[in-house]
C-alpha cells in the first residue's frame, strides 16, 4: 500500500514547483500556462489519492471534470496567445500593458 | 513491496521532469518535459487504481492537448533570451515560495494528520471489476448533470477557440456557399444546336 501522506507530499512538491515556475518564468506567457497545467495535475493527484484511500469513486469523477476544464482552458488560452502573437509579435508579459493594469 | 518501489521511482521521475519544465531554456523542451511529467503521473495513477483516468491522461492530455501545445510553441518564433531576463534574479524568490508551500503542505499532512490513518488496507477488488464501468455508472447516474455541463464547456471552448483565431485576410479566396447552392443548371450548361458532322 502506498501511504496517503507520501502521495499528498508528492502533489505538494509538484504544486510548489509550479508556483516557483510562475515566479521564475514570469515573462513568458507560454511557460505561465504550462505551470498552471502542472498545478492542475498536482490537484488531481490529491483527488486520486483520497479516492483510493477512502475507496470512494467520487474523487475520480472530480478528476474527470478537472481534466475537461483544463483541456478547455488550455485550448482557449492558446487561442488567445496565438491572436496576441499575431498582433504584437511577442509573448512577453511586459509588452501587454495596453490596459494599464 | 513492488508497488511502493515503483511509486518512488516514478515520483522521482515526475519531480525531475517538473523541474525540467520550469528551468528548460527552450519552450519546446519545456513542453516535452511536461509530456514526460504527464506520462509519469499516468503510471502513478495506475498504481493508485485509477485505471480509466490514467489512460485518459495519456490519450487526451499527451495525445491531444500537448500536441496542440507543441504546434503553438513551434509556430511562434519566440526570442527566448529576452524572455529569460530576470531568471536568476527571481530564482531565489521562486525557491523560497516553493519551500514555504512545501512546508505548509507538509505541516498539514504530518502534524495535523488529517484525522485519517496513513495506510489503510483497501479491500482488493474482486476479479472482473472494471474501473471504467464503475466510473461510467457513477457518471451517467449521479453525476449526469455535471457531465452535461462539462460537455457544454467543451463546446464553448471549441467555439471560442475558432472565433478567436479565424481571420479574413485581404485577397483571400473564399467560397460563398449560398451562391453555390443557389446556382441553376442553365447558368452553367450552354446547349448548342448544330448539324451533325458528315462522315468523312
Amino acid at each position: 500500500m502506498i501511504p496517503l501522506s507520501h502521495v499528498l507530499l508528492l502533489s505538494g512538491v509538484l504544486f510548489a514547483l509550479a508556483v516557483a515556475g510562475i515566479f521564475i518564468n514570469r515573462k513568458n506567457v507560454l511557460l505561465l500556462l504550462m505551470c498552471i497545467e502542472l498545478m492542475l495535475l498536482a490537484v488531481n493527484f490529491n483527488f486520486i489519492a483520497f479516492a483510493h484511500h477512502l475507496d470512494d469513486l467520487a474523487g475520480q469523477v472530480f478528476v474527470f471534470f478537472i481534466l475537461t476544464v483544463a483541456a478547455a482552458e488550455s485550448a482557449i488560452g492558446l487561442a488567445i496567445l496565438v491572436v496576441l502573437f499575431r498582433q504584437r509579435r511577442s509573448i512577453n508579459v511586459e509588452d501587454l500593458d495596453t490596459m494599464r493594469g | 513491496m513492488i508497488v511502493n518501489l515503483l511509486f518512488y521511482v516514478f515520483a522521482a521521475a515526475l519531480v525531475a521532469s517538473a523541474i525540467g519544465v520550469i528551468t528548460a531554456r527552450n519552450p519546446v523542451h519545456c513542453a516535452l518535459f511536461l509530456v514526460v511529467a504527464f506520462l509519469n503521473s499516468a503510471v502513478i495513477w495506475l498504481l493508485l487504481e485509477a485505471e480509466f483516468l490514467a489512460i485518459t491522461l495519456v490519450v487526451v492530455y499527451v495525445g491531444a492537448v500537448m500536441v496542440l501545445w507543441l504546434f503553438v510553441v513551434m509556430m511562434m518564433d519566440v526570442d527566448v533570451e529576452k524572455l529569460r531576463q530576470g531568471f536568476t534574479r527571481y530564482a531565489p524568490l521562486g525557491a523560497l515560495v516553493a519551500l514555504v508551500v512545501i512546508a505548509q503542505i507538509a505541516t498539514v499532512v504530518y502534524v495535523r494528520r488529517l484525522g485519517l490513518e496513513d495506510t489503510v488496507l483497501v479491500q482488493p477488488k474482486p476479479a472482473g471489476y472494471s474501473n471504467t464501468a464503475a466510473l461510467g455508472e457513477l457518471l451517467y447516474t449521479q453525476y449526469l448533470f455535471p457531465f452535461e455541463v462539462a460537455a457544454v464547456i467543451l463546446l464553448v471552448a471549441i467555439v471560442a477557440a475558432i472565433t478567436l483565431t479565424m481571420r479574413r485576410r485581404p485577397g483571400q479566396k473564399l467560397q460563398d456557399v449560398s451562391k453555390q447552392v443557389a446556382v441553376n443548371a442553365r447558368d452553367r450548361v450552354r446547349v448548342v444546336k448544330m448539324d451533325a458532322e458528315s462522315r468523312q
